[in-house]
């Protein structure tokens, strides 16, 4: 009895002093999680703050966070210095027209991939596959001269064509695609569906978590490629919003309250999207790990 | 007799039909998507590998050059640096990223109210693109009057680095600004990794006296390590080929501190018009991938146990 009650004594003591390990713990971690939410976002807050200042007031330290008086201004002085409402368009339009092809021609194939039996499937995907491994850099230079013999360069149709048909959406479809139990679709195909008719009416309305994914990482790497554009645009009228921005930049070096402003212009588009859709972007690489 | 036979022979050849018709339908799938994805992404690697055997500036008539391109490589003194400045971000990357991105996931994955807002927080600079990430992380760093400088000179630096602008301090700041962008997303893959996990493991350990750092050791490490080894991968690829974060914060510069190879690929193709060369250069880029991925591969038998 006596015996008893000493272990429950230590098992007390025990107990407590873990929960305050686990507490201390606990207080710790959020110390750290603070902070470094604060190093991680920093640069953005700041970009927002010199945004609102004059140019002159830009370094001025120690940093004043609010500026007393925000000079909204800048944001409206960005459109006049360069075409940033057709950059708007250019980088808009490609990435509509890419990210609706990749939708449509990856979910397509991977459905074959996934669900379907054929000759030289392996092989086809084994060449998908390996191409996601091999760098772009070390075939960009075929690719751009195949698109100059083409007569495509300086052109949205080049982009266009080089960015549509990628093996990463093929393989996040499949990814997804095999997790939908076969005995479904050999329902269907008792009911007399097609293949075609499983794609669109069983395969698309369940994976609507894969096709947000898609979207997303699409979307994101058009919006924010810089080298595609880089290399085959060259008229003024065609040219995307980072391209834009980097000219910008160039042009106005000096101008550090307008650079931030158009920056942070650049950014709105890609930060509604994430903000609206994360919950999938964040499921996306958990369930496939690749880079868009 | 005759009868069964022709009846045999045309169940066979309606089967055969039935098995055509069953492809081509399997191919209508993958075409529309096989087309450009050949046109534009298989056929230019071929060519790729063609490309390096020869001279061609894009304009005047091609001709062959056998090795010419691969010993040019050994006289450009450029490739050399290149090379060299690769090698160094990619050893002050990816074990940085790794760590920092395995601490974060096991910070993160304790019942924490506001864990949705720190795993977004940290995973933002991943989606912002690369050129408003530049220059603002250049002008924090500005050396003359750059809040960061400001900071440290309040704190007592007298004279602290000059970060993108000085030869020394330009790879660190890259390899700074990488780490900070990339983090979040290697984070991610961690964190469902770690999720992934059955409880029952850390119960039973904790039933047997380990302690955390026998469980992290003996539980969560080796559960982490498929995870671990397909991260060490795909981040030692993506390093390798480094060249947007490069281009728009130094541009290889200060002079040719912080040149990497792909940046010198872009300038030799697209500012001199040596496409023979350039692809050499790519070509070895990719073989030096090539390499260190398979010997990742055969690592994997030792440290990762799939079960």
């Amino acid at each position: 009895m006596q015996n008893l009650s000493v272990q429950n004594d230590t098992k007390n003591r025990e107990d407590s002093s873990y929960r305050l390990k686990l507490w201390i713990g606990r207080i710790l971690s959020y110390i750290f999680l603070i902070a470094l939410a604060a190093i991680m976002l920093l640069p953005f807050f700041w970009m927002l703050s010199s945004s609102l200042k004059l140019e002159k007031d830009v370094f001025r330290f120690p940093i004043e966070w609010i500026p007393a008086n925000p000079l909204w201004s800048n944001y409206a002085t960005i459109w006049t210095r360069i075409p940033f409402l057709t950059f708007f368009a250019n980088s808009t339009k490609l990435t509509v027209i890419i990210t609706f092809l990749q939708l449509a021609t990856s979910s397509f194939a991977a459905y074959a991939f996934a669900k379907l039996d054929f000759k030289g499937r392996d092989t086809l995907f084994l060449a998908y596959v390996a191409s996601i491994a091999i760098p772009w850099q070390a075939y960009m230079v075929p690719q751009f001269i195949m698109m100059r013999k083409m007569g495509l360069v300086d052109t949205h149709l080049s982009l266009i064509l080089l960015q549509a048909f990628t093996a990463f959406g093929v393989f996040l479809m499949r990814q997804f695609f095999i997790s939908i139990p076969n005995e479904l679709l050999d329902a269907a195909r008792i009911d007399g569906l097609s293949e075609y008719g499983i794609y669109f009416k069983i395969m698309l309305p369940l994976s609507k978590p894969a096709l947000a994914t898609l979207t997303l990482f699409s979307a994101v790497f058009v919006w924010n490629d810089f080298m595609g554009p880089l290399i085959y645009l060259n008229s003024q009228s065609l040219k995307t919003i980072q391209l834009g921005l980097r000219m910008f930049i160039q042009q106005y070096a000096a101008d550090y309250n307008l650079i931030m402003a158009a920056s942070l212009v650049s950014l709105i588009p890609v930060i509604v999207l994430f903000l609206a859709f994360q919950r999938f972007f964040i499921e996306g690489i958990a369930s496939t790990g690749i880079h868009g | 007799m005759e009868t069964a036979e022709l009846t045999n022979n045309t169940s066979s050849i309606s089967a055969q039909q039935r098995k055509r018709k069953h492809n081509l339908t399997c191919y209508s799938f993958i075409l529309p998507n096989f087309l450009g994805f050949a046109i534009f992404t298989l056929i230019p690697m071929v060519f790729s590998l063609v490309l390096a055997f020869l001279h061609w500036d894009g304009a005047n008539k091609i001709s062959f050059a056998g090795l010419d391109n691969f010993k040019q490589l050994l006289e450009d003194d450029t490739f050399r640096i290149a090379l060299l400045n690769t090698f160094y971000y990619v050893i002050g990357t990816v074990p940085l990223t790794m760590l920092v991105s395995l601490g974060l996931a096991l910070l993160l994955n304790q019942p924490l109210v506001g864990r949705n807002f720190f795993r977004t927080a940290y995973f933002f600079p991943y989606v912002a693109s690369l050129v408003a990430v530049a220059v603002v992380w250049n002008m924090l760093f500005y050396p003359a009057a750059g809040p960061v400088n400001e900071f440290l000179r309040m704190l007592g630096v007298t004279e602290p680095p000059r970060w993108s602008a000085s030869v020394d301090w330009a790879m660190p700041t890259v390899i700074m600004a990488s780490v900070w962008r990339y983090m979040g997303y290697y984070m991610v893959i961690y964190l469902a990794a770690l999720q992934g996990i059955p409880s029952q493991l850390y119960e039973a350990a904790a039933l047997d006296g380990a302690n955390g750092w026998q469980r992290f050791r003996y539980i969560t490490l080796p559960m982490l390590a498929p995870a671990t080894f397909f991260i060490s991968i795909m981040l030692t690829i993506t390093s390798f080929k480094v060249f947007d974060l490069i281009m728009v914060m130094t541009n290889g510069g200060p002079g040719r501190a912080t040149n990497v190879l792909v940046l010198h690929t872009y300038n030799i193709a697209f500012r001199q018009f040596r496409f023979g060369y350039s692809s050499a250069i790519a070509m070895v880029l990719f073989l030096i991938v090539l390499i260190i991925t398979i010997v990742q591969f055969r690592m994997e038998d030792r440290w990762v146990d799939y079960q």
